[in-house]
């Protein structure tokens, strides 16, 4: 293989990168990114940056003086993939050029889902330039509404307290995350922002975002209006895939549910244990691709950090290897999140039906971890202010299947 | 010197922070070993005394960066910089920590005195 173009230039893409130049390929590498930025760190985006205690500098993913000697094509998005037989693919490119490949990584992520009420005052959160365009709105004393109570919902509305804002959080589900945490758990974490006088609105749905010039409020389902100066959909995102039409490459249905925590193949990149898709010298990585999980007996998407950084050193080695590598157990999804100055992690696939036992800590006290439990083995573990019995907990997750 | 705990309340495997400016971990590793460092992750706020210790090896508990616990030295991303070194001294029983003079490879959002 002399020649591999990663196809998205964020967490997922330079890990991939380097990766390869670790793993000995020394040919011509190219780096596509739909962002004009050099590669960044989402998470700081609804925390630290949002509340401005770090600098887009600090975002910087790459080393000081790192140099992959890699061609970087930022700020133009992949716009199609073509196989050219024993010459390997082209990518065309937006601007209507394209870049020549014996191997491909895709890596292009996903996209916010956005409310249909496009006006000014109503953002999503994803990128650097979602995150300025936020901070810019989240003026003391402003209003802000934060539809969906996910975990980029739930550090905005944390983000914006700290801030000064009046906040309300509207979520259709009967609790916060629930469907990846159970809905006691979900009452739990709601109970972070309600002990700050962030309210949380549960099992209502928006009927329509209000407004003129700018957003006035949103109109929720059950008749209730709540006035509103900015509002944040935090309902999710897509994988970008959109590019991939008419290339061969396979993707999972979109029936599943939409990745979370325990989330499914929601329309990624179907790919096997090792990352590799159905076309011969193409890999996917990050959050648009859906791995196989073996112990789950089904293709994953994981939409978390964690993954795009683990998972890129197996698709290199696949890639690079021609997909007859060994992929390594895969490792039990994990998040965390920070609110209200607590720590928030979980790990592992609950299930609705799993057994939840607080192991340590008081929940009323914002302080605990919880096991999740099915026939007798822990699928997962979730713990607030808990970091370091988390640690231990983690390591004792026990793949579905394992038995 | 800053006396940390007595060396009886520190158990191979485990480890304490001091309420220092910045904070500091001490581990007592499974062979026997006593190092300090920084408490403080280098890539984000993170405590490396609640992290998972093996071997010479502290790997931090919320984004799996690995230090070298006798140079300091980053073993495994994401961290870039190196968390700083301290000295560890045992008299009568006690465990002391001897403050390294060089200055702390504090993460971003961390970088004002005292906040950590």
């Amino acid at each position: 293989m002399r020649s591999v173009a990663v196809v998205g230039a964020s967490l997922a893409g330079l890990w991939a990168a380097r990766a390869l130049r670790e793993q000995g390929f020394d040919g011509r590498l190219t780096l596509i990114g739909a962002e004009p930025h050099r590669p960044y760190d989402r998470p700081p985006l609804s925390k630290e940056f949002l509340a401005g205690t770090m600098t887009e500098a600090d975002l910087a993913l790459e080393d000081a003086g790192e140099d992959l000697g890699a061609e970087w094509r930022l700020g133009v998005p992949a716009a199609g993939l073509t196989p050219r037989g024993s010459a390997g693919y082209a990518v065309t490119l937006g601007d209507g050029t394209s870049v020549a490949a014996d191997g491909v990584v895709i890596a292009t992520g996903a996209t916010a889902r956005s409310l249909p009420w496009n006006l000014p005052g109503v953002h999503t959160l994803r990128t650097l330039d979602d995150a300025r365009a936020l901070r810019a709105d989240l003026v003391p004393g402003r209003r802000l509404v934060v539809v969906g109570a996910g975990f980029v919902g739930a550090e905005v509305a944390a983000t914006a307290h700290s801030l000064g804002l009046d906040v309300t959080i509207v979520e259709i589900a009967p609790a916060p995350s629930a469907r990846a945490l159970g809905s006691r758990m979900g009452h739990a974490l709601a109970g972070l922002h309600e002990d700050r006088g962030v309210r949380v609105l549960c099992g209502v749905a928006v009927r329509a975002v209000t407004g003129g010039d700018r957003v006035d409020g949103v109109l929720l389902d059950d008749g209730r209006s709540l006035p509103a100066d900015v509002v944040l959909a935090g309902i999710g995102a897509s994988p970008a895939v959109g590019w991939l039409a008419g290339s061969g490459v396979d993707l999972c249905g979109d029936s599943g549910d939409p990745g979370g925590s325990s989330g499914g193949s929601g329309g990624g990149v179907r790919c096997d244990a090792g990352g590799a898709t159905n076309l011969p010298g193409v890999v996917a990585v990050g959050d648009c691709a859906a791995w196989y999980d073996p112990g789950l007996g089904r293709h994953h998407r994981v939409e978390h950090w964690t993954g795009a950084v683990r998972r890129p050193e197996t698709a290199a080695r696949t890639l690079l290897s021609g997909g007859a590598a060994e992929p390594g157990a895969p490792e039990p999804p994990y998040l965390w999140s920070d609110q209200y100055g607590l720590r928030v992690q979980f790990a592992g696939h609950a299930g609705p039906a799993d057994e939840v036992t607080v192991e340590e800590g008081d929940v009323d006290a914002r302080s605990f971890l919880a096991v999740y439990r099915r026939d007798g083995r822990a699928t997962a573990v979730l713990a607030v202010d808990r970091v370091r019995p988390f640690g231990r907990w983690r390591r004792r997750i026990e793949p579905a299947g394992a038995r | 010197m800053i006396p940390a705990c007595p060396l009886s309340a520190l158990p191979r495997g485990e480890a304490v922070r001091l309420d220092t400016d910045p904070p500091i971990a001490v581990f007592h590793t499974e062979d026997g070993e006593l190092y300090a460092v920084d408490d403080t992750c280098t890539h984000q706020d993170a405590s490396l005394a609640d992290g998972w210790l093996e071997g010479c090896e502290v790997e931090c508990p919320l984004h799996a960066s690995r230090f070298d616990l006798r140079t300091g030295q980053v073993d495994a991303p994401p961290a870039k910089l190196p968390v700083r070194t301290h000295g560890v001294v045992v008299e009568d029983g006690m465990v002391h920590v001897v403050p390294s003079e060089l200055p702390p490879n504090l993460p971003p959002g961390l970088r004002t005195p005292g906040r950590a």
